[in-house]
């Protein structure tokens, strides 16, 4: 498979970018922070997302989606990205229904992800905790078994999207030591559940993410996603799938962050001549070109090895390679265009902020660039 | 495709058949490829490849029969250079002559020197240098000094070149030299194609900090040059040369994009660090730094990769060259810079006893890659080109 768009690529991407320039602003993401709203989203825009066909690009025609590719699926994300947009498709789409499809049973399927597609489904993946430090395979939560079913108890935190979520999806230790690959266990639950407890968190990006407690929650048999003790790699297939599609949506935002500084630069007069004509920052600007087009590299080689089903190994490499590059990319993007919009770009009342506070949580969700690396040095057997 | 397939199965029978054993071997360094050329003596096995791949044409792959290539589309050129990929062949020939003058003499040279230099290049006949760079013009190529005064059919050139990589070893040179002082710099220079046997040409070569000698002054005295050996118009040379440039900047990158590259790196940390206790790398940071090369190679790789498939697709090839030789060339400064250190003082070694032959080669590439940044147009140059034709930064 070639790494260049397709025609219909082109097209969706563009049918995409319409939408989000039309639909959503920043001003839109301002006003749902400065409101404090209570989904911290808008439900009438994921429903037009849902019309469109987006949230089931890559759920398959007969489990009710579109039955296309990660690339397609990729260019959405970008554009999403480029809005800032925080409706759901990272937990919803890219963890919940990823799961759903690599892990679930007929029933399971059937029951989430035609309604996943259809936007009447919101889902969360409660994976990390305190101290798991973005390693999927850390789990202190207990899973015991209780009659024909289970018992949960433990925290969870970071859950994406978990204060919406209608059906979380929860890693437990079913057999071992925190820290063993093995023994365990994913469940699908329903968010009112007796003993679950969500508690919506406040983080720079104004994005939406919960921590959940689970005391005594009593689950039946049938809410096992997968087997009882092999969830361990289960999970690692779905944080990985999830990390590339987050790639696609961060390049998308730091290509904003940096089409907004270089518009600064056109145009911002001091010393009688716009400050893009001095070489000091006209490097620095071209050297983020540069690390740009690679990460965009990176995301595309990562969401082609996905369309062409490569290895859990190959998959995990590029993830890693797509993840480490566009989180300091991200970074130093945001970091460098607040330093050249100057002091107004220390204001709440300009957007460039948005990016930086977007980049440092996109940063750190799935593992930042160092835990990403190590991952990768250690698939490469050093 | 049947077509290709079928071409795939005739490349490998042929490449298995003619190909000598010993050119199944990577080479340790560029030195020990074929540059072709009257002036270096070459081991029979090398002579031999070279003899049979010119014949078919296959060391210019797509360049038309009519001049002695190979005549395949560029499918089957992808093909035959992914079956020398899988037999780990090296190539029969490189050099400027098949990247840089070929392309430009194909797209832009007189009939006439068509048929008069490509057939001896596709049969290595000839090594190419290029007569650019002037004592008083580094990266402000423009300014170039060299002159050229007509006198009937001919050119009489006087002036003097630096940087001419491998001048010692050429036949022959493309030059820019000015024909007019009068016009704005841009506009009095021509490209020339000069004889190196031609009387007033000679060359010094320059002993670099890692004690190699790839480039060379060349002194032009009162050297003729036909009329007819111009490429482009008379004053036109200019953009020759960025035509050329371009072809340089992506040979630049694609040279650095060794094989095996990553498992060297790997394998001489294994050499030199401590081990964990579960087989890593002990030093946390060399790790760190080990990996982020690999994964920055893996990641310019795919951009390179985009970029032929853009191509492919019909995409008009942009600025994204000066990409490649910008982060191409950082790249391998890092990947030196970081081999030396792995090395700690075994990297210090200038010659034997107590060094190696792999420990003086680490440190040595080491010295030359501090001139990747340099040559072929400085990285700031590079960063220029990029701030003002991609992102469109006011001057």
């Amino acid at each position: 498979m070639d790494l260049v768009l397709s025609e219909e690529q082109e097209l969706l991407a563009r049918t995409a970018r319409e939408f989000v320039s039309g639909k959503s602003s920043l001003r839109r993401i301002r006003g749902l922070r400065d409101t404090r709203d209570a989904d911290g989203f808008s439900r009438e825009l994921w429903g037009e997302m849902a019309a469109l066909g987006w949230l089931g690009i890559v759920i398959p025609e007969t489990d009710g989606g579109v039955g296309l590719g990660y690339l397609d699926l990729m260019v959405v994300l970008e554009e999403l990205g480029r809005g800032l947009m925080p409706e759901p498709m990272v937990s919803t789409v890219l963890l919940g229904a990823g799961a759903v499809l690599l892990g679930g049973s007929e029933a399971q399927r059937g029951e989430h992800l035609p309604a996943i597609a259809g936007g009447t489904r919101l889902l969360a993946l409660a994976y990390e905790e305190a101290r798991s430090r973005y390693r999927p395979t850390h789990v202190e939560t207990r899973a015991e078994k209780a009659g024909g079913g289970w018992v949960l108890r433990g925290e969870k935190t970071e859950v994406l999207d978990g204060h919406v979520a209608d059906w979380l999806i929860v890693s437990a230790r079913s057999a071992g030591g925190a820290d063993d690959a093995t023994g365990i266990t994913l469940f699908l639950v329903r968010r009112d559940t007796p003993g679950i407890t969500i508690e919506r968190q406040s983080r720079i990006d104004s994005r939406n993410a919960a921590r959940v407690r689970l005391d005594d929650v009593r689950v039946d048999a049938d809410a096992l996603l997968g087997a009882a003790g092999e969830g361990g790699a289960l999970l690692a297939r779905v944080v990985d799938r999830a990390t590339i599609g987050l790639t696609a949506e961060m390049l998308g935002s730091t290509v904003a962050a940096f089409m907004m500084t270089i518009e600064y630069l056109q145009t911002r007069v001091q010393f009688g001549v716009p400050i893009g004509s001095f070489q000091a920052l006209k490097h620095r600007a071209a050297e983020m070109y540069v690390e740009i087009e690679l990460a965009r590299s990176a995301v595309m080689g990562a969401h082609r090895a996905l369309d062409e089903g490569r290895d859990d190994a190959a998959i995990g490499r590029l993830a890693g390679l797509a993840k480490a590059r566009c989180s300091d990319t991200f970074m130093l993007v945001a970091k460098e265009a607040v330093q050249m919009h100057g002091g107004i770009g220390m204001t709440d009342e300009h957007d460039i902020g948005f990016f930086l506070k977007r980049a440092r949580v996109a940063e750190v969700t799935f593992g930042d660039a160092a835990y990403h690396r190590d991952r990768v040095a250690r698939l490469g057997g050093y | 495709m049947p077509d290709l397939d079928a071409f795939r199965e005739e490349a490998r029978r042929w490449l298995t058949a003619n190909a000598p054993a010993s050119m199944r071997t990577p080479p340790t360094t560029p030195d020990e490829l074929c540059w072709g050329g009257k002036k270096t003596p070459y081991p029979p096995d090398v002579k031999r490849w070279l003899a049979v791949m010119a014949e078919r044409g296959w060391t210019a792959p797509v360049w038309p029969k009519e001049y002695g290539g190979g005549g395949l589309s560029k499918q089957e050129a992808k093909v035959l250079a992914e079956e020398m990929g899988k037999l780990r062949l090296r190539p029969a020939l490189i050099g400027f002559g098949l990247t840089m003058i070929g392309p430009l003499l194909l797209q832009e040279g007189s009939e006439e020197l068509k048929r008069e230099h490509l057939p001896r290049i596709v049969r290595g006949e000839v090594r190419w240098c290029q007569g650019y760079s002037e004592p008083g013009a580094g990266s402000d190529l423009a300014s170039l000094q060299a002159k050229a005064v007509r006198d009937g059919d001919s050119f009489v050139v006087n002036g003097q070149k630096v940087w001419t990589s491998y001048a010692d070893k050429s036949d022959w040179m493309f030059v820019l030299v000015r024909t007019d002082f009068e016009a704005r710099k841009q506009e009095g220079i021509t490209f020339l194609l000069m004889d190196m046997t031609s009387p007033g040409v000679s060359v010094r070569p320059i002993l670099l900090i890692s004690g190699s000698s790839p480039f060379c002054e060349t002194f032009l005295s009162d050297v003729r040059v036909p009329v007819k050996n111009v490429v482009g118009k008379i004053n036109g040379g200019w953009a020759m040369a960025k035509a050329l440039l371009g072809h340089e900047r992506t040979m630049i990158a694609d040279a650095y994009k060794e094989r095996d590259e990553d498992e060297r790196l790997v394998n001489l940390a294994r050499r030199y660090l401590p081990t964990q206790p579960g087989g890593g790398i002990g030093d946390a940071l060399l790790r760190d730094a080990i990996t982020q090369v690999t994964m920055d190679q893996a990641a310019l790789d795919l951009t390179l990769a985009r970029s032929r498939d853009g191509a492919k697709a019909g995409h008009k090839p942009g600025p994204e060259t000066s990409i490649f030789k910008y982060y191409g060339t950082e790249l391998n400064m890092r990947r030196r810079e970081l081999m030396v250190k792995i090395a700690g003082p075994q990297g210090l070694g200038w010659e034997g006893p107590g060094f190696d032959e792999n420990e003086l080669t680490v440190t040595r590439d080491w010295l030359r890659s501090r001139g990747n940044s340099i040559e072929g147009g400085t990285s700031e140059i590079q960063l220029n080109i990029i701030a003002k034709r991609v992102l469109g930064l006011p001057d």
